[in-house]
């Protein structure tokens, strides 16, 4: 069978095209990221007025502040994942691409953590300094980020696909979503308080690894299936 | 293009919700010709369009292309069709040539194809404009223009004309010619005296005037 | 309407199935649960006397591990519902998902109010997070996501099949969890309800506990066929509602 002119070489040009396309809609559209670091920000600086401002108090808490502040930050930003797509026809589009939904998923999932996760981590040891955390933390922090913030991109992406055309699907959302995070949150969290004690953080890191592996092959073909069902 | 390809539905029945749309549709279309759709509304004009693109999975009865179901192979399906629906799929902050690109490179296009594509629906000049500047009419004929960049054998089209005037409808039935004409095939629901070639229709009967007994009559087939 | 008719045709077996085997579920259930409860709450032998051990607070074991594990069991079942409902289309699963997941959300949060209760009665706190109890919590949270996206929709048949894609991602996820929380509760070391008891639970204390935890399933089974059977009935005069408005 002969397909005139349709280039071969379609499938990865499909995907850097997603790919590209999201990322230039997240830059021209900016206001999306800077609402999501924004809302880190406010996040964090509320809990001072909430548990009291003593260093040591902060120092303490501070690991799990951060890491709550991130995963509710993440959780905000997970609608803009496939609701515009969903509402103004593309998905339909995405759909009936011949590239695979799941590698498509995949890109999208990339350009989003690009443009909200990666922030995220970027912007987080400057909120570690206002909760005075310890230094031999830092590092457990930004690596805990690196690996757990694509983890809740891309079990967010399942939920973002569960809940498209659902009532009051943003709260619905954080219901479904937030027991899911809880593994990411504790080992981000215990590699982060195991090394401001010094102990050793070498553990946390590779089980956030392997989540991470998990998620990448897994995830991406649960919000395919859960795309499809959508469009029905 | 094949001059042998074959399309064929057999008691196709589609379930949205709860409610049965159509049950018993059949049809059979060839290598350049064109398939009408017409109908009330409700009547599953959308609702057929969507299981020919594989947006679902119909309640009973098959797909086939020459002779080998659709649903067995769904990857080689999405590979040989080009389906527009109701919406536009037009993304407010890139340009308009962005927008087609895209769509070009998704379905693996040449990007030199894309310019003659705008130019064919008379978007040339509002090549670089950011896509929410145009008018509804305008996105209509950017979402079309895909079919001029875009080589597929098959054509799902939804409605194509909401939107555009009599200058850009003739342009939409100069293309649809010659696909077909070059062996494509074509599915379009319309409620306009469109020129199509092969002149099929397939009438899709008012769903609160048909009966749900299961001994009841079957849709409309095709003329 | 071949797909119609094929979800009713079923619906008939399983009526008739279900009118069958509910008398047994149902009188299994009482048994279990009047003998065992009788002999639990009342002749089998109390824990250690305080401060060593849990004197006659030990009792509420016999619902608080019975209602621990029917949460587990009934998230399972709902997952294999989901499962045969996805991957097989068995008419049948989304419905007897749909039926058995309120049930789930029951057992736990029954698990997590005698959690408490043995709780306050030992530490006089009314809440401790222990590793089983926390679990406990997310399953429940489960849970509650599972019912909320079934019902988020206006289309109920969307709404099924959401949930059952959540149930499936659930059911991989709680062994993580669980061993998250574990990992979790060793750091931080509280009090745990049921580590004191645990390897000391004599053949005494196992007897009726087993009993109660047959009875529970049974009760479970009993109340999963009923409210499946409505279920169907509710669909059925749906069904028979559209038809009549159309005609």
């Amino acid at each position: 069978m002969s397909d005139r002119g349709i280039d071969r070489s379609g499938v990865g040009g499909g995907l850097g095209a997603l790919l590209r396309r999201d990322l230039r809609l997240a830059l021209r559209q900016g206001s999306d990221t800077a609402t999501v670091l924004a809302f880190f920000v406010i996040v964090v600086s509320l809990f001072p007025f909430g548990v009291g401002a003593e260093p040591q108090t902060l120092a303490a808490v501070g690991a799990g502040i951060l890491w709550v502040a991130a995963l509710l930050a993440a959780l905000l930003s997970l609608d803009r994942l496939f609701q515009a797509d969903y509402e103004d026809g593309t998905l339909d589009g995405l759909l009936a691409a011949p590239a695979a939904l799941t590698l498509l998923v995949l890109a999208k999932c990339l350009a989003h953590w690009l443009t909200t996760g990666l922030p995220l981590v970027v912007l987080s040891p400057l909120l570690a300094l206002l909760l005075n955390l310890p230094e031999p933390a830092y590092p457990a922090l930004i690596a805990g980020l690196v690996l757990g913030t694509p983890v809740l991109t891309l079990i967010g992406a399942i939920g973002a696909a569960l809940v498209l055309g659902a009532r009051r699907g943003g709260v619905l959302l954080s219901l479904l979503i937030l027991p899911l995070y809880i593994p990411v949150l504790i080992f981000g969290v215990g590699a982060v308080e195991a090394a401001a004690t010094g102990q050793g953080f070498r553990a946390q890191l590779l089980l956030l690894g392997a989540f991470l592996l998990a998620a990448l092959a897994l995830a991406p073909f649960v919000a395919a299936v859960a795309l499809r069902q959508a469009a029905e | 293009m094949n001059p042998s390809d074959r399309l064929e539905c057999r008691d196709l029945a589609c379930l949205r919700g709860e409610r049965l749309v159509f049950k018993g549709l059949s049809f059979a279309l060839r290598a350049g010709e064109a398939l009408r759709l017409t109908g009330p509304n409700g009547s599953g004009k959308s609702s057929l369009l969507r299981l020919l693109a594989g947006l679902g999975r119909p309640a009973a009865g098959g797909i086939a292309w020459n002779g080998a179901s659709v649903a067995d192979d769904p990857d080689a399906h999405r590979r040989r069709f080009l389906f527009l629906g109701h919406q536009d799929a037009v993304k407010p902050w890139l340009t308009t040539r962005e927008n087609l690109a895209f769509w070009a490179a998704l379905h693996g296009a040449a990007a030199a194809g894309i310019a003659p594509a705008l130019a064919r629906f008379a978007l040339t000049a509002q090549a670089r404009l950011p896509a929410r500047f145009l008018s509804q009419g305008q996105r209509r004929r950017l979402a079309l223009a895909r079919f001029a960049a875009i080589p597929a054998r098959l054509w799902l089209l939804d409605e194509p004309t909401t939107g555009l005037d009599e200058a850009n409808v003739a342009t939409l039935e100069t293309l649809v010619a010659e696909h077909c004409a070059a062996g494509g095939l074509a599915v379009v629901s319309t409620h306009l005296a469109l020129k199509l070639p092969g002149g099929g229709g397939l009438a899709l009967a008012d769903p609160a005037k048909a009966d749900l007994a299961p001994a009841g009559p079957a849709g409309a087939r095709a003329a | 309407m071949s797909a119609r008719l094929h979800a009713l045709a079923n619906p008939a077996r399983f009526g008739r199935f279900a009118r069958r085997a509910l008398p047994w579920t149902a009188w299994l259930a009482a048994l279990c649960i009047g003998v065992g409860a009788v002999w639990g709450l009342v002749f089998a032998p109390p824990g250690a006397t305080p401060p060593e051990g849990q004197g006659e607070t030990v009792r509420i074991m016999y619902v608080h591990v019975p209602s621990a594990w029917m949460a587990l069991f009934v998230y399972v079942c709902v997952a294999a519902s989901s499962a045969g409902a996805l991957i097989w289309r068995h008419p049948l699963g989304h419905v007897l998902a749909r039926a058995a997941s309120p049930i789930g959300a029951c057992f736990a949060l029954l698990t997590l109010a005698t959690g408490s209760l043995w709780g306050a009665k030992m530490w006089g706190a009314w809440w401790v997070w222990d590793a089983r109890l926390t679990s406990v919590l997310i399953l429940f949270f489960l849970y509650l996501g599972h019912i909320a996206l079934t019902h988020a929709f206006d289309d109920p048949a969307r709404g099924a099949r959401a949930a059952a894609i959540l149930a499936l991602v659930g059911v991989v996820n709680i062994p993580i969890i669980k061993f998250s929380v574990d990992w979790w509760n060793t750091l931080h070391q509280p009090a745990s309800i049921i580590r004191r008891e645990g390897p000391s639970i004599d053949a005494a204390m196992l007897a009726p506990l087993f009993l109660m935890i047959f009875g529970f399933t049974f009760y479970y089974f009993t109340v999963w066929l009923l409210r499946a059977r409505a279920e169907l009935a509710a669909l059925r005069t749906r069904a028979l509602k559209l038809r009549l408005l159309a005609a």
